[in-house]
């Protein structure tokens, strides 16, 4: 378990939450997408923070902000998709088309 | 390869590919116990990596997450029990192209980087450091972060609820037509009799 190879896995989770962020239609699955690019970044810190600097709290704090950040992306992702189904009954990308061009 | 090497080896291939298979299953369900396991691989691994306190707040904060998305998996899911082949794509050749160019990209950057050797020192109170700097130096931006999600509660119930508290906020009011003398644009008012749905 190397600092190379830790932070391999972490770029394929954020290669693979790219892809289903890009790819999925439906909202939800496009958030799981977005939290897996997050569970990436989360892996990268703590293995960055374990290997190069030697322990210094800070590095535990910033992965603490990231999981703030993955519950307010959570709830306000939910909330918006809540909000988009009662005023469109839409929840696929496609059927937002009024923010485009 | 000691015991160590092989279970980040195992912790990997499942954070991976339950990663992956979150977006190959049929059930939106399924998936998202798919990304509870890779969250919770991960989180194993970020035990390992001598950080136990963010590991485990990372499994128990993914599993109650999750727990909350199948919910939400439930109420917007196309494919209930996963019977039918579910494929629900758009740019897909675009975006697997994107995220192999991620991966191939971060990757060449890690590997033609040269990162310091710090480690850590088993000997280091990890937990209690973290504990002095979240309540002293750290205080104002963890703080920061509580006030952050206070804003996102509200918020998500301001976006989320059907009405404020004395009706529809827009009750009444007649948005401004697109062009003149339009169809308003927007939400259109209800239709007379003020029948309303009380929820």
């Amino acid at each position: 378990m190397t600092l190379a190879t830790v932070l391999i896995v972490a770029a394929a989770l954020i290669g693979i939450g790219l892809y289903g962020a890009l790819s999925q239609q439906s909202f939800v699955m496009l958030m799981m997408g977005l939290e897996l690019m997050l569970n990436g970044g989360l892996l990268a810190v703590i293995g960055l923070w374990a290997n190069t600097m030697g322990g210094a709290p800070e590095g535990q704090l910033l992965a603490i902000i990231i999981m703030a950040v993955m519950a307010v992306d959570m709830a306000i992702g939910f909330a918006l998709v809540t909000a988009v189904y009662r005023k469109r009954q839409a929840d696929v990308t496609e059927s937002l088309t009024t923010m485009k061009h | 390869m000691g015991l160590t090497d092989l279970l980040f080896l195992a912790l990997s291939a499942v954070a991976i590919l339950s990663g992956w298979r979150v977006f190959a299953t049929d059930s939106m369900v399924r998936a998202s116990f798919l990304l509870l396991l890779s969250f919770v691989a991960v989180g194993l691994i970020i035990v390992m990596l001598a950080a136990p306190y963010i590991g485990v707040a990372t499994v128990f904060m993914m599993a109650v997450e999750m727990m909350v998305m199948a919910l939400f998996m439930v109420m917007f899911m196309m494919n209930p029990a996963g019977l039918n082949p579910m494929m629900m794509v758009h740019q897909h050749r675009f975006s697997i192209v994107a995220g192999v160019l991620a991966f191939a990209g971060l990757t060449a950057a890690i590997l033609f980087t040269s990162f310091p050797k710090i480690p850590v020192d088993p000997s280091t109170p990890v937990v209690h450091d973290l504990g002095i700097e979240l309540l002293g130096p750290s205080m104002l931006i963890f703080e920061t972060a509580g006030v952050t999600l206070l804003a996102t509660m509200i918020g998500s119930v301001i976006l989320s609820s059907r009405s404020g508290r004395f009706g529809m906020a827009d009750q009444g009011s007649r948005p401004p037509g697109l062009e003149p003398d339009g169809e308003p644009a927007g939400r259109q008012p209800e239709a007379g009799n003020g029948h309303h749905h009380h929820h």
